[in-house]
């Protein structure tokens, strides 16, 4: 055996461990978050009535407060963390561009302004809302697309014509607000920038069946979107077959982001946040699909969490994604700036 | 391995929008040698490139390996047999040369599959054919130009294809890197019976490394054979439009091409 064939098999089962290491450390960072929430609010349940809780038993108090109050929005959390998370990583790796997130360009914008028109305006129920969502933000997916198109599709006039469609929309959603009379601070922070309270059953279903929909057709593409990353000739000498990756892809993950955002609202740059940091965490190489769901997902539980209990007043977890965010969005302008302003 | 893949070219039309670049183009690539382009820029020359690795649809005609039109094969078994370097390939933030070597080998993967021993012994053998070996767990990021064309070839090498078209390998890269690349071309020509088929910019490189020589021009061939067939004062006159001088390189015995521009030119010539 030459000492290069050994030297290229140790890296990889290194590599390899390393990415199974941060892959099971973030799946216990998450449970543990789960737990917590279920725990803490204005009384401290120990884990063992949450567990009983949870797995359908009766405990006087609990069942209440965990299982009506506490265990929707958890739960919401968890998925709609997963969702931001895969569906953020998707668009930005297939764009070969941290900034073309969905929540920067628009397409979560164009979730949230119909999710909140068919709520607020037409009063439609959970398969209404979610099914308008979701034609919204394929729409607004596609107008971007051809809007940018220009002997293929450059990642920098994407992103810039993303964020002008974002705010247009983001407009829209504040007129809607307005014109229902309903412009109240709870509605106002849960379409502009997401939220978490008052979540029930009715909000988190339609979320998860979209994740055990999407999630495992999204995970079938980790392959070739990782082919993507090398530019679209490579990839297609490499035997990828770019069309269908990307519309598959893109469906799928403007479903999640869609779903998701029905039931919460665009929560502040968590699509844009996972990707990045778990493919700090995982190194070079192999997908980061999973990595950044469960980074989605860990982000929304400690952001909620923080925001209910870390402060005096309550805050909305899109608020506290938003803090986290914004200086990670004026960290990549300026140092794309200095970089010759090529986005 | 040996190769006696057939790739031609039968009266290709291809271009992009609504501007027709190649036109009823015929070409055969000479299998088991090494096969350079050469021509203005702006002729065609990755066009072709990428329309005879399916990257482009043609318009009309075909581009055929072994009989079947490369657009209809399926995308990975072409990609067994036919790799292509293009010209700037874009390598992803932070990844390890041995990651990039190792996407390579993508087409012989299938979805699910775990990571073989057959892809590392792969890997390896590139990397070593490459002398990247000792690069192999570097971030590509911290390479010079030189090493990076060298970790790119290297993932073509793991591809592990019998015919294998390269869009300028040599671009960007000083003379001695220049020379390493194409020696390191000629190495996998002899050594595996590897079909190279390359675009180059360097028409004194092309001549001298290349068995056969295609000169494009006008959306079409020009002048297609052996170098010292194809490299004459006419031929570089109407590919090129400019005077020359073609005399024995003393040090390959293959053509070498001495512009003649407006300055600096003995008189009499």
């Amino acid at each position: 055996m030459s000492t290069t064939l050994t030297a290229v098999t140790r890296g990889r089962v290194r590599r390899g461990r390393r990415r199974q290491t941060v892959l099971a450390v973030l799946g216990v960072a998450v449970a543990v978050m789960f737990l917590v929430s279920l725990m803490v609010g204005q009384t401290f349940y120990p884990p063992g009535d949450v567990l009983r809780v949870i797995l359908g038993g009766t405990v006087p108090g609990a069942s209440f407060t965990v299982g009506e109050l506490r265990l929707p929005r958890t739960v919401l959390a968890l998925i709609t963390g997963l969702c931001f998370g895969m569906g953020g990583v998707t668009f930005q790796t297939m764009m070969r561009n941290p900034l073309a997130s969905p929540d920067i360009i628009g397409i979560s914008s164009a979730a949230g302004a119909a999710a909140a028109f068919a709520i607020i305006v037409l009063n439609l129920g959970e398969t209404g809302v979610s099914v308008f969502a979701i034609t919204a933000a394929l729409g607004v997916a596609l107008v971007i697309y051809v809007l940018s198109f220009k002997d293929g599709v450059a990642g920098t006039r994407l992103v810039l014509i993303g964020i002008g469609i974002a705010a247009m929309l983001n407009s829209a959603t504040s007129y809607i607000l307005n014109q229902a009379g309903q412009w109240d601070l709870q509605a106002a922070t849960r379409w502009l920038n997401g939220s978490l309270n008052g979540s029930t059953w009715n909000e988190a279903l339609p979320v998860l069946l979209a994740l055990l929909v999407f999630g495992p057709v999204l995970l079938g593409q980790a392959r070739n979107l990782t082919m993507l990353q090398l530019g679209d000739d490579t990839a297609a000498a490499l035997g990828t077959r770019l069309e269908r990756t990307r519309l598959v892809s893109i469906v799928a993950a403007v479903g999640l982001i869609a779903f998701a955002t029905s039931a919460t609202g665009p929560i502040a740059f968590v699509a844009f946040l996972a990707g990045p940091i778990a493919a700090r965490l995982v190194g070079s190489g192999g997908s980061v699909l999973l990595p950044s769901a469960l980074v989605g997902s860990l982000l929304v539980l400690v952001a909620d969490f923080l925001g209910q209990f870390a402060f005096d007043t309550r805050f909305p977890v899109g608020v506290i994604t938003g803090v986290l965010g914004a200086p990670y969005l004026i960290y990549l302008l300026v140092r794309t700036n200095r970089a010759g302003g090529s986005l | 391995m040996t190769t006696d893949h057939s790739l031609t070219a039968e009266k290709l039309t291809v271009g992009y929008g609504d501007r027709v670049v190649i036109e009823s183009l015929d070409l055969l690539v000479p299998p088991g040698r090494i096969t350079a382009i050469v021509g203005a820029n702006a002729c065609g020359k990755s066009t072709l490139l990428r329309s005879m690795s399916r990257l482009l649809a043609p318009r009309a005609g075909h581009v055929l390996l072994d009989g079947r039109e490369v657009h209809r094969m399926p995308a990975k078994e072409l990609a067994r047999t036919l790799g292509l370097l293009p010209q700037s390939p874009i390598a992803p933030e932070g990844i390890t040369v041995a990651d990039l070597v190792g996407r390579g080998r993508n087409p012989h993967q299938r979805i699910l599959s775990r990571w073989s021993r057959d892809d590392d012994v792969a890997v390896a053998a590139a990397l070593d054919a490459t002398h990247t070996a000792d690069l192999a767990e570097r971030s590509v990021d911290e390479l010079s130009g030189g090493q990076r064309q060298r970790v790119w070839i290297a993932m073509a090498l793991a591809q592990q294809t019998e015919l294998l078209l390269l869009d300028e390998p040599t671009t960007f890269l000083d003379v001695s890197h220049q020379v390493e690349v194409l020696d390191l071309l000629t190495d996998l020509n002899r050594d595996r019976g590897t079909t190279i088929v390359m675009v180059l910019h360097d028409l004194n490189m092309a001549a001298r490394y290349a068995d056969h020589l295609i000169a494009l021009a006008a959306g079409g061939v020009h002048a297609a054979g052996e170098p010292a067939e194809v490299l004459t004062e006419d031929c570089v006159r109407a590919v090129f439009g400019l005077d020359s001088q073609v005399i024995d390189d003393p040090v390959s015995g293959k053509p070498l091409m001495l512009p003649i521009g407006r300055h600096h030119v003995r008189t009499p010539v």
